[in-house]
């Protein structure tokens, strides 16, 4: 590989945007895909379907092997409370490769001190989100409690297609979260797609236990669920 | 990027300290294979190696074709499964079968 595409590849990764590579096996030959590079109309489409798929492999093209290796974006994960389970659920998200954003208004919860190794922002979901807008490989996690604070996140997450959107509370909560966000106007299929009470079903009690139980469902999600 | 197993991002930190490296990749698996296709190994001219091809069966053998390859300037295809006659010594354990590709970085400070 040539160490121009390995910096290509990086800067690409860095900047949150898809890029493929192919490699003609039996040559070693290399090229970098993006959407603007000349490669033949065979090869672009499986490379088009990969790309939607973020699946690498090996396609066979006029008796030729070409392993084409896809790289998509790493998996996001917002989190909207800088809470005790919040605490608990950064570092293991950063433990499986997320990217984490850690966003709350409350200035007591947001603190340098609580979250000293993650992206902290100390303002409202709708300022931040306005700059740096969610997006299909990205999991929402809302966990504050509090109405004022969550309800646009989620209904952001929502438009945006997260892949996964999750948020605290009881039953009764998240009933009351749905009839304001029918009132609100929000479709009540797409609103199913919020995983609420949050996590897997695995009895967790302690702030800990439940960090394990959204990334546990976060991941199912990510592996085994569609990623809309 | 930070991740503690960005393995492309530790690749492009060697060759820009002027380590001589090669990157193996998984090209395709069959059966139950450890590591999804796309994984990669990388490796340096002394035999120092981050990242994983498989569950630690194979890293030895592929470590080894990754010297020889940065000293040839040649990629090569690897595969590896217990069918392999050399599955006595770095077979899976798993019953899967890999194929891995090797090939050295070049055009770094070192590289011919």
């Amino acid at each position: 590989m040539d160490a121009r595409i390995l910096a290509d590849i990086n800067a690409a990764r860095q900047a949150r945007k898809a890029v493929a590579v192919a490699t003609d096996i039996a040559s070693g030959k290399q090229i970098l895909l993006n959407s603007d590079a000349q490669i033949a109309d065979g090869l672009r489409q499986h490379v088009e379907q990969r790309l939607k798929s973020g699946k690498s492999g090996v396609v066979t093209l006029h008796d030729k092997e070409t392993f084409i290796q896809v790289h998509v974006p790493s998996p996001r994960l917002v989190i909207i409370g800088a809470v005790h389970i919040s605490q608990a659920l950064v570092p293991m998200a950063q433990a499986c490769d997320f990217d984490v954003l850690v966003i709350d208004p409350r200035t007591a919860f947001a603190s340098a001190e609580r979250f000293p190794s993650v992206e902290l922002l100390a303002e409202w979901p709708q300022e931040v989100l306005d700059d740096r807008p969610l997006d299909a490989y990205t999991a929402l996690v809302a966990v504050t409690h509090d109405p004022k604070v969550d309800d646009f996140a989620l209904q952001s997450a929502l438009q945006r297609q997260c892949f996964y959107i999750g948020a605290l509370g009881s039953r009764k909560t998240h009933a009351k979260r749905l009839a304001r966000f029918s009132e609100a106007g929000i479709d009540a299929t797409a609103a199913q797609r919020i995983h609420a009470p949050i996590g897997l079903d695995i009895g967790g009690a302690s702030p800990a236990e439940i960090a394990v139980s959204i990334i546990g469902e976060i991941i199912a999600t990510l592996r085994k669920g569609p990623v809309v | 990027m930070e991740q503690h197993n960005d393995t492309l991002a530790v690749a492009q930190k060697w060759q820009l300290e002027g380590r001589d490296v090669a990157l193996a990749t998984v090209i395709e698996t069959w059966g139950s294979a450890p590591r999804p296709v796309g994984s990669h190994l990388v490796i340096d001219g002394e035999g120092n190696f981050e990242g994983s091809v498989s569950g630690g069966c194979v890293e030895g053998a592929v470590v080894f074709e990754a010297v020889e390859a940065i000293e040839t300037g040649q990629p090569k295809v690897l595969e590896f499964g217990v069918a392999d006659e050399t599955a006595w010594e770095v077979g899976l354990s798993c019953g899967g079968k890999i194929r891995v590709y090797v090939e050295p970085v070049t055009g770094g400070a070192h590289s011919a």
